[in-house]
């Protein structure tokens, strides 16, 4: 089985191939240059390494959100336009649970932070021991929430993602247990990570986790400012 | 006897989700236009991030339903083309990324097309005889461009708006009047009943700067002219301001226009753009010409609002000149005329 995935809900964008369980290539790049630049020249420089036929493989694995809108939609279209040209399924993964995926084989809890902006982050609880098991799913929150679950678990935590240096000093004000902030080349994004997890969700679901390229959605987990707004006045004129 | 060359071209700068398959840049075999405006209309005007989140839904239905319309398959066309600036960034980035992906993914060449580039285009669609030079006024809701066309991909920009585009001109002062949104369409409507000598709002103009175009002051002057009706409780005619708003917005656009024909001994004119659907622009502007003995065209309305087959036109001109694009294509939203 051959998956490709692709990686673009933060800052890496990134590119993998994983063929029956063994990862022929990861590229990976969290640079100044935009997804929108970076992306389809890396999933052909991998292409073109391998020698790699596109339409030997099965599906399409993507971080479907939450994540920044942009790159979520530049992760989604380059999906979409993909899927349609090679009448490939696509197979939606959680991108807080692809985060918890890169760490393995640990007594602690998992906790990804990813910056969410207006003090909130995309973030969920997880383990890891010998498969993955979510504890609390993927969310937009406050830090404190979060936090306030993970000191009433009780368990040591390992945090990682781009929320972490964010809110370095709240964690170390919150956090009653022990935590440990994961190293650089586990505390990001990976689309290796993206591809183990999205094998594993098919080895549990089968068929049943594919949806067609032209169905896919991101999975922002917010609504656009202006319709929130909108409700907001809304509610507004309603009440007053 | 040479190869037909059909291009799919796709188009996302704005609220309008479009894709379409044209030979030769000139035949259009379909041209599939998802419009939001329902949408946006709930907001009074578009909204970016919804947008964006539209296009994303629909890019595939609405390429794919280009393809089948057209009765053929990715695999037939000859490049891919894609609108990369400029426009709103977000919607903007679906349809590039879309492309790319296709390109990547099939090998079929990619050809970035400016907007402003593929409106103009659109002419070339309506009379299959058009050829360069000549001048082409580009007005919509985003843009006012006069433009010299002096060779296929070879342009001049003689003048564009300093503040706000025509069509924006005509949403506000829609709004101020309770047209609602969009305003061009309605203004165009209800000025049907108006008299347009009603009131003498001022003809906008740019110091120093002939064919340039200022449309702010004269939405100002519309403002102020209901704020002063207001205050003296006078009851205002909607048939009437519309009317008169019109009138002025086009005259200032058929003098400019005309100018521009004179100056460059031009022989033939063409409109473009969402706000070339206008019928009092339309009308002023073919007597204008006829009266100067220059040729006038105009598109009908369904290539003048944003859509994809103007931007395989477009493409055309720059694929048999060899201009191909990157896998590293970006969404440009400032993109110039001209510049690559």
């Amino acid at each position: 089985m051959k998956i490709l995935a692709i990686e673009a809900s933060g800052p890496v964008a990134g590119c993998a191939l994983l063929e029956d369980g063994t990862l022929t290539a990861e590229y990976s790049v969290q640079y100044k240059k935009k997804h929108s630049q970076s992306l389809v020249p890396m999933l052909n420089e991998m292409k073109e390494m391998l020698d790699l036929n596109l339409s030997s493989i099965d599906f399409i694995a993507v971080t479907a959100g939450p994540g920044s809108f942009t790159g979520l939609r530049i992760g989604a279209a380059t999906v979409k336009g993909l899927g349609l040209a090679l009448d490939k399924p696509v197979l939606p993964v959680p991108t807080v649970d692809s985060l918890a995926c890169g760490l393995y084989g640990t007594d602690r809890v998992i906790c990804p932070l990813m910056d969410a902006r207006r003090q909130q982050v995309y973030t969920g609880i997880y383990e890891n021991k010998d498969g993955l098991r979510i504890l609390e799913p993927q969310c937009v929150t406050a830090l404190t929430e979060i936090t306030g679950k993970l000191n009433e678990l009780g368990r040591e935590v390992i945090f990682l993602g781009d929320g972490v240096p964010v809110n370095e000093e709240a964690l170390r004000d919150e956090m009653k247990v022990p935590y440990l902030i994961a190293p650089a080349h586990l505390n990001r994004q990976r689309a290796a990570s993206t591809a183990v997890r999205a094998a594993q969700i098919y080895a549990e679901k089968g068929e049943e986790a594919l949806v067609s390229a032209d169905d896919f959605r991101p999975e922002y987990l917010r609504v656009p400012q202006a319709e929130r707004e909108r409700g907001d006045k809304r509610n507004y004129k309603v009440f007053v | 006897m040479q190869k037909d060359t059909y291009i799919l071209a796709i188009e996302s700068s704005c609220d309008e989700t479009a894709a379409a398959v044209v030979v030769n840049g000139r035949e259009v075999l379909s041209n599939v236009i998802s419009s939001q405006i329902d949408i946006h209309t709930l907001y009074g005007g578009v909204v970016p991030e919804i947008a964006s989140r539209k296009h994303t839904e629909r890019i595939n239905q609405v390429v794919k339903k280009g393809l089948s319309e057209a009765g053929l398959t990715l695999r037939d066309m000859d490049a891919i083309a894609v609108t990369y600036g400029p426009g709103l960034v977000g919607p903007l980035l679906i349809g590039v990324s879309e492309a790319k992906a296709l390109s990547f993914a099939t090998g079929i060449p990619l050809i970035g097309v400016h907007h402003i580039e593929g409106h103009i285009s659109a002419n070339y669609i309506a009379d299959k005889d058009l050829e360069p030079p000549f001048a082409c006024l580009v007005v919509s809701g985003g843009h006012t461009h006069l433009v010299l066309v002096k060779d296929y991909g070879e342009y001049e920009i003689l003048g564009r708006t300093q503040d706000d585009a025509a069509g924006e001109a005509f949403d506000k002062v829609a709004r101020e009047i309770g047209l609602g949104y969009p305003g061009g369409p309605k203004i165009d409507k209800v000025s049907r009943e108006g008299n347009p000598a009603a009131i003498d709002f001022p003809r906008g103009k740019v110091a120093g700067s002939r064919y340039d175009f200022s449309f702010s002051g004269m939405k100002s002057s519309v403002l102020n002219y209901l704020n002063t009706c207001k205050m003296k409780n006078i009851q205002i005619s909607v048939p009437d301001v519309a009317a008169s708003f019109q009138q002025a917005v086009v005259d200032v656009l058929v003098s400019h226009a005309m100018w521009a024909v004179e100056e460059f001994h031009l022989e033939k004119f063409a409109l473009a753009g969402g706000v070339a659907s206008n019928t009092a622009l339309r009308a002023a502007m073919e007597k204008a010409c006829s009266e100067r003995g220059v040729a006038f065209y105009c598109p009908p309305p369904i290539l003048c609002t944003d859509n994809a087959a103007m931007i395989g036109s477009a493409a055309y001109y720059e694929y048999i000149k060899g201009i191909r694009s990157g896998l590293d294509l970006n969404a440009k939203p400032g993109l110039r005329l001209g510049e690559r």
